[in-house]
């Protein structure tokens, strides 16, 4: 089992939920989060002062797979988050990585493993 | 009416979030401290029998004893008003001047030394100075104040009395308060621009209030002052908006709010002395003026935090100088500026009047602000300041932000912090990093997910 892990835009949430949903996979936790990677911050401006905002909104999305199916997963939920409908999307899109998950206990029946994912 | 409350509002959006509720409270305290002082002696002291045009005499009407009627037959007048609403038109002009000041001092003063110093600035500033802009022989009493009748500078809903007098009084004691911390370094972001606007929207239209009411009658004189404070706010909009344009590269909401207030506070002192051109002229002046002028702050190093000195203190100057040159005898004060004629016989009257108000405003406020500094202190803790003023001095806080953490408090009584403190979940994350300008992390732009 692995755990997905994807930072993305929150605008890109519904299309990333939908292609996870395609993909049959329908538990999912989402938090929202602030942080940066390359993106740069943006510059408001209240009564001609400058405010550097330097983290961003972003939305935090995890689920958890079974080994077979982490490739594409992984590859439905990076396709979704990209910006725009070329190759290459933009920065700020987010990132993705995938970490070992030692075990899963459902709590309402006490399944284990697999069958609990 | 609507004004102050306006303002609560107008000046609890542009602070932070964790302060937002110190900044609405300000504004209502100045009505309960000077609504009891000013039934008390304070409408005596503006509008009684003056003792030499420097002050009105307090003993004429101590709580308010002979204006309110006595049988329908008997009700004194003032203009064409029952003196009774003559009063209370006057007490808001008292209350919002005290209210105005507050916005110099946001996240940091505490509220009891707020509440003592309202009440002496108002008995020793405001009282006075009303009496000298507002009190004209035989309005209320027979003798009036010196600048309304012996310099007959022209103000006539407030620049100096009310603008010019808090805009000098923030300046002071924004200084002798001190910085934010942070200021400069990490800027307080506002946190609720709507509710700038809905507060400048009150604002907007209680002014009018505040300037047609001047005419104390409902007549035409009331309605050409509509025009000009309404034709002023708008220029005064557009003019803040080309500055941003031009100077930022953006025209701004917040702009658009303070310009909306730089182009009333302008007309204020004018709005019976000009017409169409003239509330143009005036609002266009003072929206680009103070435009430009909310920036000197940051090269003086005074933290005005929501710039009253910007708006009010360069606004109500430009307005009541203005008034000698723009003024013209067809509008209801009858009087001709400089460019229409009058030569510079109204602008020295205008610029004595308001330069008498502010000698008077930074003296007696530089006394007031260190006689309170020094027998109660006038800041907050520093901890207090990082973990929000709304929490160290009212014990509540303004959103609920989630129950993590959070559980019913033990004490019933007064001051259990820690509870508050704990259940925003704010004091662990300013604490982590002092001084720096973590409630936008924690606290603001909360867009969710769309």
């Amino acid at each position: 089992m692995k755990l997905v892990t994807a930072i993305i835009r929150p605008v890109a949430f519904d299309e990333v939920e939908e292609v996870l949903d395609a993909a049959g996979v329908h538990g999912m936790t989402v938090t929202e989060v602030r942080g940066r990677g390359r993106q740069k911050g943006h510059t408001e401006l209240y009564r001609g002062s400058e405010f550097a905002v330097d983290m961003h909104a972003k939305a935090k999305v995890e689920v958890v797979v079974p080994d077979d199916d982490v490739d594409r997963v992984v590859a439905a939920l990076v396709g979704a988050a990209r910006s725009g409908d070329g190759e290459v999307g933009r920065v700020g899109d987010g990132k993705v990585w995938v970490t070992k998950v030692e075990q899963v206990v459902r709590v309402r029946t006490g399944e284990q493993g697999v069958d609990a994912v | 009416m609507l004004m102050t409350p306006g303002l609560a509002f107008f000046y609890g959006g542009m602070v932070r979030a964790r302060s937002v509720l110190n900044m609405i409270m300000m504004s209502f305290s100045a009505l309960g401290v000077v609504g009891v002082l000013w039934a008390l002696f304070g409408f005596s002291a503006a509008f009684g029998d003056s003792v030499g045009g420097v002050i009105g005499n307090p003993l004429d009407f101590v709580a308010l004893g002979g204006i309110l009627p006595e049988g329908a037959e008997s009700i004194p007048l003032v203009g064409s008003i029952p003196a009774a609403a003559f009063v209370i038109f006057q007490l808001m002009f008292a209350s919002i001047t005290v209210a105005l000041i507050s916005g110099a001092v946001a996240d940091r003063m505490k509220f009891s030394a707020w509440l003592i110093f309202a009440g002496i600035w108002a008995t020793l500033v405001y009282f006075p100075v009303a009496h000298w802009v507002f009190a004209a022989d035989g309005l209320v009493s027979e003798r009036g104040g010196w600048i309304i009748s012996d310099l007959r500078a022209i103000d006539f809903a407030g620049g100096t009395a009310v603008h010019i007098n808090a805009g000098v009084a923030a300046l002071v004691l924004a200084t002798v308060l001190g910085v934010r911390r942070g200021w400069r370094t990490h800027p307080s972001r506002p946190h609720n621009l709507t509710l700038v606007m809905i507060g400048v929207a009150l604002l907007w239209f209680g002014w009018i209030g505040f300037n047609s009411g001047s005419a104390l009658a409902a007549d035409g004189a009331a309605a050409s002052v509509l025009v000009t404070t309404i034709v002023s706010a708008c220029a005064g909009m557009l003019a803040w908006l080309v500055v941003e344009r031009v100077r930022d590269g953006h025209h701004t909401t917040l702009g658009a709010a303070s310009g909306v207030v730089a182009g009333l506070v302008g007309i204020t002192p004018a709005c019976a002395s000009v017409d169409v051109v003239g509330a143009l002229v005036i609002g266009l002046a003072s929206g680009a003026a103070c435009a430009l002028a909310v920036g000197i702050k940051y090269r003086l190093g005074y933290d005005d935090s929501l710039d009253v000195v910007g708006v009010h203190l360069v606004g109500g100057l430009i307005g009541t100088l203005l008034v000698g040159l723009v003024a013209t005898s067809s509008a209801p004060t009858g009087v001709d500026g400089l460019f229409y004629g009058g030569g510079f016989d109204q602008l020295w009257r205008q610029a004595a009047g308001a330069a008498a108000v502010m000698a008077y405003a930074a003296v007696a406020t530089t006394v007031i602000a260190l006689a309170v500094r020094a027998c109660i202190g006038l800041r907050v803790d520093p901890e207090d300041e990082i973990a929000g003023i709304d929490l160290s001095q009212h014990a509540e806080s303004a959103y609920d932000w989630g129950r993590a953490g959070g559980r019913k408090g033990r004490g019933s009584g007064r001051g259990d912090h820690a509870y508050a403190l704990v259940e925003t979940g704010l004091r662990d994350a300013e604490q982590a990093v002092p001084g720096q300008d973590h409630g936008y992390a924690v606290t603001g732009g909360d867009r969710g997910l769309s």
